[in-house]
């Protein structure tokens, strides 16, 4: 990559302070790069801390959790070290984020359209009028009929609210969208036709986006590049072609082995023996060892460092980690 | 469905629940023990048999209660005649509207003040979960909520007139009556400040858990995260998206009480012997002047029933998702 990273995530690493007292480690040095107008898909299990890496980016973690250590880096600018006032003008304007199962995401006792609106207002983008005509164009560039924008988020479909979610995200004119999942709780046609959407206006807009998904095949599909997560770890992270063809850490490797599966339902992750890590009991060294069928001694003792492999491609691997430094 | 045919629905079934109400307070009220002649005349008084049959037949009682006694009674409750209170000599009709006035406005001041205080402190604490805040305003509310109404006015009453100075009881100092208004109102008002506070702390713990509640799930709701997403400030969000959503079971809650203001009125009008009509009821209950409960009781129904309605076209307004249910 040549250009300069948009998004720059460098050693982050967030915690939850569970209610019985013990503290999770959610995030543990989490580091990847968004570059302009590219598509990042962030895939792992179920727990891996996918959703938690978005908003600890946003700043928008519950109460109950915090940002420990690291920098998100955006534009050069670090986003943890802006005042809460300029962080607020940095959302949506710059940073949009459509969440996961948009079922609730639209507030049900205001119009689709008020609540698009509502989003250019915050910014100062435009007076009243012209904001409402952009809510049209914005909800005509989703295909959704204006007729529909005074209506209210139950009058809507599933798909539909989650077009609306994406029209909202791009109210503001972002350079970067989060989808956590954007296709969950969505039946399958309709998760084609918002994959599609977003791929439709990601190229129309120049839009960098990191997509969040179980699905390898989206992946292969529509990313430049993966980053792999493992127990609040980046496991594997690179561009799609490289990690596909020759994935290093024994976890994606395994994740790929069962890909292309056909007999699998679309929209899930191979299932791989054992459990992930309990963050509040992490075990020593390496967090993928219990269930690594490569591990051997130094991996239950020591924790592998992240090891550059050529490419902008990296893992997090003690074998590898030995291959290099025998080079 | 559009909000024409629900309200529609919705007036029809109040309509259903108030013809069943005004069969049982008919019912009620003629299986209830007692000789409304007697009643009249007064006990110890002798009067022949004679003539009260001739009152019986009067008044109708010689006929089958059913159906001609209750067509009657239709008939006249719909001209807005509930009959004649046996122990005040007047008609019912006349007798509650004066002590309605009374009751609206005292109960009205409680209510208004303890939504207003119980709404915001329950804002307040849920918002500043599990902080000092919190803690003081739940144990508060809790105390509140719990607290039986005539011990709370009994302790006011006798810690207020004896350390401020306020009246025991009464809505107007005797020596006022019949006094130019400027001299009525503040004398009025001084009177309320027991009874209203005795209110206002009783209802306040409700609304406060009500509301600490319901804050506390919508700010637990995606779209809250998705508003902080946009850009808001907390402040930003909880107007504009939390708290219109959080308001809905209030709504309900202020429906329900303002339905049982006669009722709730009950303990605090006799504690501070205000000439209201829960004062009224218990007088009637222990004189045993069925005509004047039955009025009351239909009086008390139908504000329930109104209130319900109320609150069901409100609903409407706030929610529109109730349309479609
Ligand atoms: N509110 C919370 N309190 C305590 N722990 C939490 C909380 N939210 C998340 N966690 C923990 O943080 C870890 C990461 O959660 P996160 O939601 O980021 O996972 P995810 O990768 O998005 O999973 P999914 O695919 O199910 O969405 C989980 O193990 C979870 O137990
Ligand atoms: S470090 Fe060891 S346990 Fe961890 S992935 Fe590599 S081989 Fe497996
Ligand atoms: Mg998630």
């Amino acid at each position: 990559m040549t250009s300069l990273p948009l998004l720059r995530v460098r050693n982050l690493s967030s915690e939850f302070v569970t209610t019985d007292g013990t503290v999770a480690r959610a995030l543990d040095d989490v580091s990847f790069d968004v570059h302009p107008g590219q598509t990042v898909g962030l895939v792992g299990e179920s727990g891996c801390g996918k959703t938690t890496t978005l908003l600890s980016i946003m700043r928008l973690l519950p109460v109950s959790a915090r940002i420990t250590s690291g920098q998100v880096l955006f534009n050069g600018t670090d986003l943890l070290g802006l005042s809460e006032a300029d962080m607020r003008r940095c959302r949506w304007k710059e940073l949009a984020i459509v969440f996961q199962g948009a079922m609730n995401a639209l507030n049900p006792v205001m119009t689709v359209g008020e609540q698009i609106r509502e989003a250019i207002l915050l910014h100062d983008l435009m007076d009243s009028s012209h904001a409402t005509r952009r809510v049209d164009e914005l909800l005509d560039m989703v295909g959704i009929a204006a007729s529909r924008r005074d209506q209210y988020p139950h009058q809507y479909s599933g798909g539909m609210r989650q077009r609306a979610m994406i029209a909202m995200a791009l109210a503001c004119q972002p350079s970067l969208l989060f989808a956590d999942e954007p296709t969950t709780a969505l039946d399958v046609m309709v998760q084609a036709q918002i994959l599609e959407l977003l791929q439709k206006i990601q190229k129309l807009l120049g839009l960098a986006v990191v997509l969040v998904t179980h699905d390898l095949g989206v992946v292969a599909e529509v990313c430049d590049a993966v980053v792999v997560m493992y127990g609040g770890k980046v496991a594997e992270n690179g561009p799609v072609d490289e990690v596909y063809n020759h994935p290093r850490h024994p976890y994606t490797q395994r994740l790929l082995e069962a890909f292309p599966d056909l007999n699998r339902p679309a929209g899930s992750l191979a299932t791989i023996p054992g459990t992930p890590p309990r963050l509040n009991a992490l075990p020593p060294g390496c967090r993928f060892a219990p269930r690594c069928h490569k591990a051997f001694d130094r991996c239950h003792i020591e924790a592998p460092v992240e090891t550059g492999l050529g490419r902008g491609h990296t893992a997090a691997c003690h074998l590898l980690e030995k291959t290099e430094a025998a080079k | 469905m559009n909000r024409r045919d629900y309200l529609l629905r919705k007036i029809f079934f109040s309509l259903v629940t108030l013809a069943i109400v005004v069969v049982l307070n008919f019912v009620l009220f003629r299986v209830l023990p007692g000789d409304p002649v007697r009643a009249v005349i007064g006990r110890n008084v002798r009067i022949s048999a004679d003539t009260q049959q001739a009152l019986r037949e009067q008044f109708g009682l010689d006929r089958p209660v059913f159906p001609d006694q209750f067509l009657t009674a239709l008939g006249q409750w719909s001209r807005g005649n509930l009959g004649v209170s046996w122990s005040l000599r007047k008609p019912v009709g006349e007798v509650l509207v004066a002590k309605l006035g009374n009751t609206l406005l005292l109960i009205g001041l409680g209510q208004v003040l303890s939504i207003i205080l119980g709404v915001a402190l329950g804002l307040l604490a849920g918002w500043k979960r599990k902080t000092a805040v919190d803690v003081g305003a739940l144990t508060f509310s809790l105390i509140a909520w719990a607290i039986p109404t005539f011990w709370l006015g009994i302790i006011l009453l006798a810690a207020g007139s004896t350390w401020l100075g306020l009246p025991t009881g009464g809505i107007v100092s005797p020596s006022n009556v019949g006094k130019p208004l400027y001299t009525v109102l503040p004398d009025v008002a001084h009177h309320l400040i027991l009874p209203t506070l005795t209110l206002t702390i009783l209802y306040m713990g409700e609304y406060m858990l009500i509301m600490r509640s319901s804050i506390m799930e919508v700010l637990g709701e995606d779209y809250i995260l998705t508003a902080k997403a946009k850009g808001m400030s907390h402040w930003q969000v909880l107007r504009r998206h939390a708290l219109k959503n959080a308001m809905l079971p209030i709504v309900t809650l202020i429906a329900i009480n303002l339905g049982f203001t006669v009722s709730g009125a009950i303990y605090v009008e006799t504690v501070f012997s205000y000439d209201g009509l829960g004062k009224m009821f218990q007088t009637a209950l222990v004189k045993q002047d069925y005509p004047l409960l039955q009025g009351a009781f239909l009086l008390l129904a139908v504000s329930v029933i109104l209130a319900n309605m109320l609150a069901d076209i409100l609903y409407t307004y706030l929610d529109p998702r109730v349309k479609a249910a």
